[in-house]
């Protein structure tokens, strides 16, 4: 299988999660990223670009607040804006200010659900720690559309809705420990681009 | 049989596809509303969202009943595209229009605006009481645009609920506002009325950024969160009609999130402030 797209969803307690997730995934695994994070309105977090600099840290990709039309680009990691929501196109990124859906702007559900329509089986959609059960339909979209989900033990997770709810709503899904998932990653989608070019060559 | 049983999913978002398509286009033909260029995953959440309120099953329904009644072609309308707007959005976008536009269109003897999908109303409003407290107003008109007829009529009004004050005096206030905000206007049961003397240099008119031509020359040109309903192809064409209706050195204003960035436009113009979206044509 070869992988277009990783898209991670979590809660806003979910950034030491996100941090150790995306420490582990390889410098060479060229895929976009695509990060959706709830967000609290007045929060210090919350405000522009504090998120990425805390993020970047921790990471070699070039991490950017997406903006409507974004292209993505192979090594870069798209974080969703507060107060938005963020849909995947073909080339890009679209962000849409309609209502919240389920209490959440940027929802998880609505982005999960627009990647798997745009890339069906190329994605790889990834649960974290999470409050409320915004992100277990997305992922079951993605599911049903061949894509591989993912979601960090519901046991070990600061917050054990969102993944539990993940695991209810998808048959076949990966639980994984924080640790293994980035390395994981790494693997499939270098396996992925392999066999591409094994079969580009044959 | 339950065709569901043998319809596979990817087969139903290929089916869905063609119902979407053909719904845009029908009404296109019907009755000259064009969606067919607006982003693609948006839009397909509106319609199922319309879809769901008017309790229609499927696309199709929706194409049967739009296109037969045309009560439901303007609700329809107002979902796909009426989304919240309030005075002062952005308040650092206004402070910034003080700043740094507000010196440039100082130094004209009549000003131009064009505030193209005004919606309701209040962003024309805010433009006309920044342009008041800096004295230029009675240098302005103010061309507040949108391509449907119904918020338009709300924003002819310049009445708004006395309850959305509160959050209008805040953002007031923090895009620099020199006065007191309820000078601006009358009280009346629960609503707000606007005074006469801000709207006087507001001209409200329909207008469709995709249908319509370009009808005017203009200093300062505001589009703020409406880029962001198009694909990429419909806001290239967007932008190129709204190039072609700007002044030499004209500003061009775009929501927060949207920018210039990406577009062919991009070496068009400079950047006034990045942060704010602003931008200056260079020649
Ligand atoms: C979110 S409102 C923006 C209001 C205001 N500019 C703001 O930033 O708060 C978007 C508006 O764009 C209008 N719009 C959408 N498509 C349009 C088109 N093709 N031509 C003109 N206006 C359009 C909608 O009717 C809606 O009122």
């Amino acid at each position: 299988m070869s992988y277009k797209l990783i898209i991670i969803g979590c809660s806003l307690g979910g950034l030491s999660a996100t941090k150790t997730l995306l420490a582990g995934i390889s410098d060479d695994c060229m895929v976009p990223i695509i990060l959706i994070q709830h967000r609290e309105q007045k929060a210090e977090v919350s405000m522009d670009n504090v998120l990425t600099n805390m993020m970047q840290r921790y990471t070699k990709r070039q991490i950017e607040e997406a903006e409507d039309k974004t292209p993505l680009r192979l090594n870069h990691i798209y974080l969703a804006p507060a107060d938005y929501h963020l849909l995947i196109e073909r080339e890009c990124v679209a962000l849409s200010a309609d209502e919240p859906v389920t209490y959440a702007r940027p929802s998880i559900d609505v982005a999960f659900d627009s990647a798997a329509r745009t890339y069906g089986s190329g994605v790889i959609g990834v649960i974290l720690t999470g409050a409320s059960r915004d992100g277990a339909d997305g992922a079951a979209s993605i599911e049903k559309r061949g894509g591989l989900i993912i979601v960090q033990d519901p046991l070990a997770a600061e917050s054990n809705t969102l993944p539990k709810a993940a695991l209810a709503a998808t048959k076949n899904p990966k639980i994984m420990q924080l640790e293994e998932i980035g390395p994981y990653i790494s693997n499939i989608v270098r396996e992925g681009g392999a066999s591409r070019a094994s079969r580009a060559t044959s | 049989m339950d065709p569901d049983s043998t319809t596979t999913v990817e087969q139903k978002d290929e089916i869905e596809a063609i119902e979407i398509d053909l719904l845009l286009d029908g009404i296109y033909r019907r009755y000259g509303y064009d969606f067919r260029k607006y982003a693609s995953a948006s839009i397909r959440r509106r319609i199922w969202k319309f879809a769901e309120q008017e309790k229609l099953a499927t696309i199709s329904a929706v194409q049967e009943a739009v296109l037969h009644e045309p009560s439901m072609m303007d609700r329809f309308v107002l979902s796909l595209t009426v989304n919240v707007t309030t005075m002062f959005r952005d308040p650092a976008f206004f402070l910034a229009l003080r700043t740094e536009v507000i010196p440039i269109l100082k130094t004209y003897p009549m000003i131009r605006i064009w505030d193209a999908g005004c919606a309701t109303g209040e962003e024309a409003y805010s433009m006309a009481i920044v342009l008041k407290e800096e004295g230029i107003y009675d240098r302005c008109r103010i061309y507040a645009t949108d391509m449907n007829e119904d918020v338009l009529r709300k924003a002819k009004t310049g009445i708004f609920p006395l309850s959305h004050m509160k959050e209008f005096t805040d953002n007031y206030i923090q895009s620099g506002g020199k006065n007191s905000f309820s000078e601006y206007y009358t009280a009346k049961y629960d609503y707000a009325i606007i005074n006469q003397e801000l709207r006087q240099n507001i001209i409200f008119a329909q207008h469709n950024l995709v249908t319509d031509k370009s009808f005017n020359e203009f200093n300062l040109v505001l589009i703020r969160n409406v880029l962001i309903y198009f694909n990429e192809e419909l806001r290239g064409k967007v932008l190129d009609l709204l190039h072609e209706s700007m002044a030499s050195f004209g500003i061009l204003a775009l929501g927060k999130r949207e920018s210039l960035k990406f577009s062919r436009l991009e070496s068009a113009y400079e950047e006034l402030d990045s942060a704010m979206k602003l931008y200056k044509r260079c020649a």
